[in-house]
């Protein structure tokens, strides 16, 4: 990168800059979860209507984190994690960002609406909205629970890609949203409990800050608590079977004494071994949910080979 | 010896634009693949043809074709 400052006008942004608007990182997460969801479905898709349905749900998730940039300009600018991102280091204006934010919406919510079906592309116009209104302008400089609700929008990408494939919305899917709902509090919780942020200093209420981290404690354990059933629920549903209901019992044994051994220490004790538990609880939350979805297309896979569910 | 001022600002300007192209290409390609497989997807090409509002004789059934599979 060149060097260069918000008070170079010469500079004139490239199509990566452009990208960067979009968190690749975040879209990479809602393909695959939104594939799942459009795989494991009962309903066969024809394989260019799935890109294109993907390619959409991808489109409109990287809009709503243009839409979220746009809006969260200041605060990324004074937090080390964010101050790279492309309009709080000059790369491009907000109003670049708002404009690509709100053309590419449009794109991908009709885009989609012409390949597969109303509800497809009425979720995908929600999580949109629910991302850059509800989450971005309202609860995130709000309260402290910001994380818990916003994780409905991360949460939508499967519940999507089962409306392409069915046209409806049913127990199988509102479970994979649950799924990803209830995970994602303790993941970022735990995560809070071990890296130092600056959402204080920019005027982010974090549950860590505004109740304390043994609170956040209690929260890790009550939410991974509310997490097991669902998890396991979905392993009973048309989608689930033998090979996921194991995967989901190790993977919820595992994640649920983490979460235990979280609540039941304190930062003196978390101090002294430099927050192993909580690192290792984190990176048991990635495995986690990564496993039950791919487990999920294992099932999938198997049923097409007449020897999957129950 | 011609003078060639090239500045940088012109090879980000330049791949701006091959990017706007190439997204420009893949937006039509999509739209073309999209209209051919939802066409061959409604299997009887006469469904499609139904909608042209016009009067076709030539995709009205044939009676006694159809008298005949019977």
């Amino acid at each position: 990168m060149t060097d260069m400052s918000v008070n170079d006008r010469s500079y004139e942004a490239g199509m990566g800059d452009y990208f960067a608007l979009m968190k690749p990182r975040v879209m990479s997460l809602v393909v695959f979860t939104a594939l799942v969801g459009l795989l494991v479905a009962p309903v066969p898709v024809h394989p260019f209507i799935g890109f294109v349905a993907i390619l959409c749900i991808a489109v409109g998730a990287g809009a709503s984190g243009a839409l979220n940039m746009w809006w969260d300009a200041d605060i990324d600018a004074q937090m080390k994690r964010t101050a790279s991102r492309p309009i709080p280091s000059g790369r491009t204006t907000p109003g670049e960002a708002l404009g690509i934010g709100l053309g590419l919406s449009g794109f991908a919510v009709v885009l989609l609406l012409l390949t597969s079906n109303l509800l497809a592309a009425g979720l995908l116009a929600f999580t949109i909205f629910f991302y850059a209104v509800v989450y971005s302008m309202w609860l995130k400089r709000s309260t402290p629970h910001n994380i818990v609700i916003g994780g409905a929008a991360g949460a939508f990408p499967p519940m999507i890609g089962w409306a392409v494939a069915t046209g409806s919305v049913s127990i199988e899917s509102v479970l994979m949203f649950m799924l990803i709902f209830m995970w994602t509090p303790p993941h970022f919780w735990a995560l809070a409990l071990f890296v130092k942020t600056d959402y204080g200093d920019a005027g982010v209420p974090m549950l860590t800050e505004t109740h304390g981290r043994d609170a956040t404690r209690k929260h890790v354990l009550a939410y991974t608590v509310l997490l097991v059933p669902v998890a396991l629920g979905l392993g009973v549903t048309s989608i689930g079977g033998p090979v996921y209901m194991a995967v989901a019992v190790v993977l919820n044994a595992w994640f649920l004494k983490g979460a235990y051994d979280i609540w039941t220490r304190d930062d003196a004790a978390a101090d002294a071994d430099n927050y192993a538990v909580e690192k290792q609880v984190f990176k048991v939350s990635l495995y986690y949910l990564f496993a039950h979805f791919v487990a999920l297309l294992v099932e999938a896979a198997l049923r097409i080979n007449g020897i999957g569910g129950w | 010896m011609a003078l060639k001022v090239e500045h940088e600002m012109h090879a980000r300007r330049k791949g701006r634009n091959v990017g706007v192209g190439l997204l420009l290409a893949g937006l039509i390609a999509i739209v073309f693949g999209l209209t051919v497989v939802k066409v061959l997807e409604l299997g009887d090409a006469r469904k499609f043809e139904n909608f042209d509002h016009v009067a076709r004789p030539q995709i009205i059934p044939d009676e006694g074709s159809e008298a005949a599979s019977e």
